[in-house]
């Protein structure tokens, strides 16, 4: 039986630390998951859900409650995520450059033919991961965890018409990826394949 | 009506394959509604057609993977575990502090009334000493 996570919450909130420790059990995985997408690798994912069960721990009292707990935390996790990707782009700036071109795996499969038997879990997730962070942030909280756009925007700091335009980029970038089509295909591209 | 005709200008211009393309992401979870120019084209040409199915499937994808937990490493539970242990233990640490620190200054201030009244009833005793000593003599 899955746990009472706002009974969790209400004794939480009283101050029972151990009703909190439930709470992080019972929602470490989701959160872990999250984080790892938002950040690509397991090392900041670590450090991401640490850091985000802190700072919900000691805002558990600002908590309303009329959002589940789960949405709260995925915006918590969010925010870490993104103050931590800004953190390395101090140091990597070409991690959140929108325009960085991910590797090209899509040789030797027939996307239309994959599609007839239903999408490959690892081949969405892996073309996930080659997006750019600040793409990737956007699509994986909205078409993945179904937050608004306005949380989104505010989460990661930027303007709700700024979340809605990589959006879309970064639905445009996984539909090229995974459904490549031949206007898809540079001009150089088709050169080399026919030449080949 | 002139507005019609301005509106029937502005539908006649047929978008092209690439306009609608550009237009497809942001509107495939249908909470955007889209142009009537792009509904149209999208209704009569297969390639648009085809494009959005792809747009639909990769979203359905994408849904899926919410249900998909990643198995974080066996240090990750007790990671955050220790780290909250830790932050509760500084807390708990501050809030002795702030108490100890509220304890002795409310001794200081204690102990200062105390000497403010042992003071004024030495002061009190002695001004009344004075005045009986004349009737001593």
């Amino acid at each position: 039986m899955p746990p009472d996570l706002a009974g969790l919450v209400t004794s939480a909130r009283s101050g029972d630390k151990s009703a909190f420790d439930e709470l992080v059990k019972a929602t470490y995985a989701d959160m872990y998951t999250l984080a790892f997408r938002l950040m690509g690798n397991e090392e900041d994912a670590r450090d991401v859900v640490q850091d985000a069960y802190l700072r919900a721990y000691r805002g558990l009292k600002r908590f309303r409650g009329d959002a589940r707990f789960t949405t709260w935390m995925y915006r918590i996790t969010a925010n870490c995520a993104s103050t931590n990707l800004a953190k390395r782009s101090r140091h990597r700036h070409d991690e959140l450059d929108d325009e960085a071109q991910p590797i090209d795996v899509q040789a030797d499969h027939n996307p239309e033919q994959q599609a007839e038997f239903g999408f490959e879990r690892d081949r969405v997730s892996r073309a996930l991961e080659e997006l750019p962070p600040r793409l990737r942030a956007v699509i994986v909280l909205r078409d993945i965890y179904d937050l608004p756009h306005g949380d989104i925007a505010e989460e990661l700091g930027i303007t709700e018409a700024a979340a809605k335009v990589r959006l879309h980029r970064a639905r445009r970038k996984l539909r090229e990826r995974l459904f490549p089509t031949r206007t898809d295909v540079s001009p150089e591209e088709e050169g080399e394949s026919h030449a080949v | 009506m002139p507005s019609e005709h301005r509106e029937q200008r502005r539908t006649a211009r047929r978008l092209t394959c690439e306009e609608v393309a550009a237009a497809l992401p942001g509107i495939v979870d249908g909470k955007a509604e889209a142009d009537r120019r792009v509904q149209h084209h999208v209704a009569s040409c297969l390639r648009c057609q085809a494009e959005l199915v792809h747009y639909r499937k990769l979203l359905r994808a994408l849904r899926q993977l919410r249900t998909d937990y990643l198995e974080p490493a066996p240090g990750v539970l007790s990671g955050i575990l220790a780290n909250l242990e830790e932050a509760g233990e500084r807390g708990a640490i501050r809030s002795l502090l702030s108490g100890r620190r509220a304890a002795y200054i409310g001794g200081v201030a204690v102990a200062t009334a105390a000497a403010g009244a042992a003071g004024t009833i030495v002061l009190v005793s002695r001004a009344s000493a004075r005045r009986r000593m004349p009737l001593a003599g």
